[in-house]
């Protein structure tokens, strides 16, 4: 069904649906790129408490940064799989990447209500607001890749996935890394360097 | 889901109002695109007819302060992001795969997708005026204008929710756009090949697809501090009102240049033609599109000298404006080499790209007037930028799309517009614009503010807005004068493929074009392909007098129409819908556009030939 559209000719040679996700993840990477900068704008500028350096938890960050880099490693086996043909590896590492990703949005799940109890909300404070919109929507980007997953999972059950279809799984691949790439991004800025941060007046003391 | 797409068969027809609802072709996705975004450009110019009647005289109480802030907002809304931007997609669609020589766009599907959340999204923006919420903080809605206590009806979260929606079927038609063009091209095309208007819709494109999602974020943020308890922009709670207008203006001076670069492909197409003679300087200017589309990140904060930003910035800013007059100055350097010796001809496009070159100039002289920072003190916020504003979108962009709607409506449809009628257009919307802005200058000098509903009669402003509001009135009866010509052209004779003897490979077809656009793909030969062939045929003794012959349109394999697009549009629209009414309708959106993306993907962009059944 789908050889016409992969075997189609194309001035670059480069697939279409390919070329498409590349200029759709640079789309995507402004959207974060402001995220980010509205955190950064607003760092150490919350008025009232907590401040990141009350209720940050950098150990706890770091398994769930580790699950999500090695969910990106199950989806390259995946990938591999699916070149080699393999379709009860495909099904598992497809499997296992989903599930990886679903621990990771499992912690943040944790983190969110931990921190709401410790009295961080989106509209407490300058940081709750921009920590929560930030993670918040990099968690919502996991997520639909963790359902794009299960159905690629279902598809290559059915075995409809192989060697021709390979683009449809490199496809995901290239989402799901990305959003792997901007967690490393987010977790350096938010837990590594702005983790410690106290309230203002600290900030321009020291 | 493989059932679902299994239960209901595919749309087969392409007749009917079924078969535009489901169309995929490219050139029926531009006939739709341009229709509405026509009549939007009716409410948004009706708008400014009662803006214009509100001021024509001093003190006068025609509508409250209130309902005229909504009159402006909605105006210029309106016409920046349902009017502009989609006739320029309109011509996108009509004119890209054929000027490159493809059959159709590289995602059929996701171009009806971007065309019916366009026109949902400008429903809904609409829909504020049906419950009287209307938007009223300005094109810009500056923050904490914005925010709930000074803001209380749900008209921003109108504003801000429907351009999420508006933005999606942007992007989404952009991508479309860059992979059509850089991956479609017919054999022989290369980069440097290209069309100028090919050139720019890429830039064009290129630019909304990395400024969109700035915006983006800054709606959502605004959404967030109107309805889930966020501070962003709320000085008494830390958040920095300015944060919204850098957001605000990292996307929107892009957005000038989405704006402006698709009519300066137009006219770039339109000068040659009616020159006889090829465009002067085509890598210049290439080069200086590129130029703009780069530089174009660099100077947004040219429209914040008074915010404060200190000496620094806005020295650096008054630079890099500067500097980004040079690559447009080159540009019309450019057209005015390609006209010189040229053998003008001057029909109703050639006049409205004339008026192009000539009022852009007008408009892009006052720009560099503000990007001097001290200057720009005086000039902020009167109505000096209003006259900037209006010489470069209406005798700028608008002025382009009026060109390429006479230069390529026989085309689209196979019929010419009046020539005469056409020229009569012409010249009252030149004369008419004219009368409308530039009276907006001495105004705007004599310290009349934007955006006041009304002014005492001793500041001296009264006869010149007078002026300004009879110059409205001659325009309105220029697009009434389009409106008759496009309507008394059904009744007008058949005209060949190529009524213009232009340069462009989409006239070496039927007009208007079969399905399949291209029996056979042409091998390009260079620029002005359709030139260079019909000379080499001239001087082979055999001179071309046909389009390409028609052949079976089932024997060329095209996309099959779908329903998916329209159904996950639906979705789309409903959670933005649910956001301004009720959550429980957004969960069902979400749902519809679910459903409607995995149909989507088990549904073969074309259906297979019919033997195999």
């Amino acid at each position: 069904m789908a050889h016409t559209a992969e075997h189609e000719y194309t001035t670059t040679g480069l697939n279409h649906r390919k070329m498409l996700m590349w200029v759709f993840l640079g789309s995507d990477c402004l959207f974060f790129a402001a995220l980010i900068a509205t955190y950064m704008v607003y760092r150490g500028q919350s008025l009232v408490g907590p401040y990141p350096v009350d209720i940050i938890n950098v150990p706890v960050t770091t398994i769930s940064t580790f699950v999500l880099l090695m969910s990106s490693f199950a989806m390259v086996q995946a990938l591999a799989s699916t070149h080699a043909n393999n379709k009860n590896a495909i099904v598992g590492w497809l499997m296992a990447t989903a599930i990886l990703g679903a621990i990771f949005i499992g912690f943040q799940i944790v983190e969110f209500n931990t921190f709401k109890n410790e009295g961080l909300t989106l509209g407490g404070n300058l940081f709750g607001a921009t920590f929560f919109t930030l993670t918040g929507f990099h968690g919502a980007h996991v997520t639909l890749g963790i359902i794009w997953l299960v159905i690629m999972a279902i598809v290559g059950a059915k075995g409809r996935l192989g060697p021709d279809t390979a683009l449809d799984v490199e496809l995901l691949g290239l989402y799901w890394h990305f959003v792997d790439i901007v967690w490393i991004v987010i977790f350096t800025l938010l837990y590594l360097i702005g983790g410690f941060d106290a309230g203002p007046a600290a900030l321009s003391g020291g | 889901m493989a059932s679902i797409t299994a239960v209901i068969p595919r749309p087969t027809s392409y007749a009917g109002l079924w078969g535009w609802i489901t169309t995929v072709d490219h050139k029926r996705i531009a006939v739709l695109y341009g229709v509405t975004a026509f009549i939007f450009l009716l409410i948004a110019g009706a708008e400014a007819g009662v803006i214009r009647m509100q001021l024509a005289s001093a003190d006068n109480d025609l509508i409250g302060p209130g309902r005229f802030n909504q009159m402006f907002t909605m105006h210029a809304t309106v016409m920046v992001f349902m009017v502009i931007m989609p006739l320029s997609v309109s011509f996108f669609n009509f004119v890209i795969p054929l000027a490159i020589g493809a059959r159709d766009v590289a995602f059929p599907r996701l171009n009806a997708l971007s065309y019916w959340i366009f026109l949902f999204g400008g429903i809904l923006m609409h829909m504020s005026f049906v419950v009287d919420q209307v938007p009223d903080a300005g094109w810009f809605s500056y923050a904490n204008l914005t925010e709930k206590p000074f803001s209380v009806n749900r008209g921003l979260d109108y504003w801000s929710i429907s351009l999420l929606v508006l933005g999606t079927s942007s992007v989404a038609g952009a991508l479309n756009f860059v992979v059509t063009i850089i991956n479609m091209r017919a054999p022989g095309m290369s980069m440097m090949r290209m069309p100028v208007f090919v050139w720019m819709t890429l830039i064009t494109s290129l630019l909304l697809v990395l400024a969109f999602p700035v915006i983006t974020v800054g709606l959502i943020e605004l959404t967030m501090d109107r309805n889930f308890g966020t501070h962003f922009f709320i000085p008494a709670e830390g958040g920095d009102p300015v944060l919204w207008q850098h957001l605000f203006w990292i996307f929107g001076h892009p957005e000038v240049y989405i704006l402006i670069l698709p009519s300066m492909g137009v006219v770039s197409e339109i000068l040659p033609t009616f020159s006889r003679k090829p465009l002067f300087g085509y890598p210049f200017i290439i080069f200086s599109g590129i130029v703009i589309g780069i530089m174009g990140w660099a100077v947004w904060s040219h429209h914040m000298f008074t915010v404060g930003l200190g000496p620094v910035a806005n020295s650096v800013f008054t630079i890099t404006t500067m500097l980004i007059a040079v690559p447009t100055g080159v540009k019309i350097f450019n057209w005015i080499g390609t006209l010189w010796k040229g053998a003008l001809e001057f029909t109703t496009p050639m006049l409205f790209a004339l008026g192009f070159v000539a009022l852009f100039i007008v408009g892009g002289l006052s720009g560099v007037s503000h990007a001097v920072s001290p200057s720009d003190f005086q000039q902020q916020d009167t109505y000096y930028i209003v006259a900037h504003i209006h010489y470069v979108l209406f005798g700028g962009s608008m002025f382009g799309i009026f060109a390429g709607a006479y230069y390529w409506y026989p085309k689209i449809t196979g019929k010419m517009l009046n020539e005469t009628v056409g020229k009569i257009n012409f010249w009252l919307l030149f004369i008419g614009m004219n009368l409308t802005f530039f009276p907006m200058h001495f105004l705007g000098m004599n310290g009349m503010p934007r955006r006041i509903y009304t002014y005492s009669a001793e500041f001296g402003w009264e006869n010149l807005n007078r002026i300004a509001s009879f110059g409205y009135v001659v325009l309105a009866i220029g697009m009434l004068v389009f409106m008759y010509n496009v309507w008394q052209s059904r009744n007008s004779r058949r005209v060949g493929h190529d009524p213009w003897d232009a340069p462009g490979i989409e006239w070496s077809i039927a007009s208007p074009p079969p399905p399949y656009n291209f029996a056979e793909i042409p091998q390009v030969l260079g620029r002005d392909h359709y030139w260079i062939v019909k000379e080499n045929a001239e001087a082979a003794g055999t001179p071309i007098t046909e389009p390409e012959a028609l052949v079976d349109p089932s024997s060329i394999h095209m996309p099959s129409p779908s329903y998916w697009p329209i159904f996950t549009a639906v979705g789309v629209a409903l959670i933005g819908g649910g956001l301004l009414s009720h959550y429980a309708l957004s969960f069902v959106g979400g749902v519809i556009a679910f459903i409607g993306v995995v149909a989507w993907s088990n549904e073969p962009a074309a259906a297979p030939p019919k033997e195999h059944h």
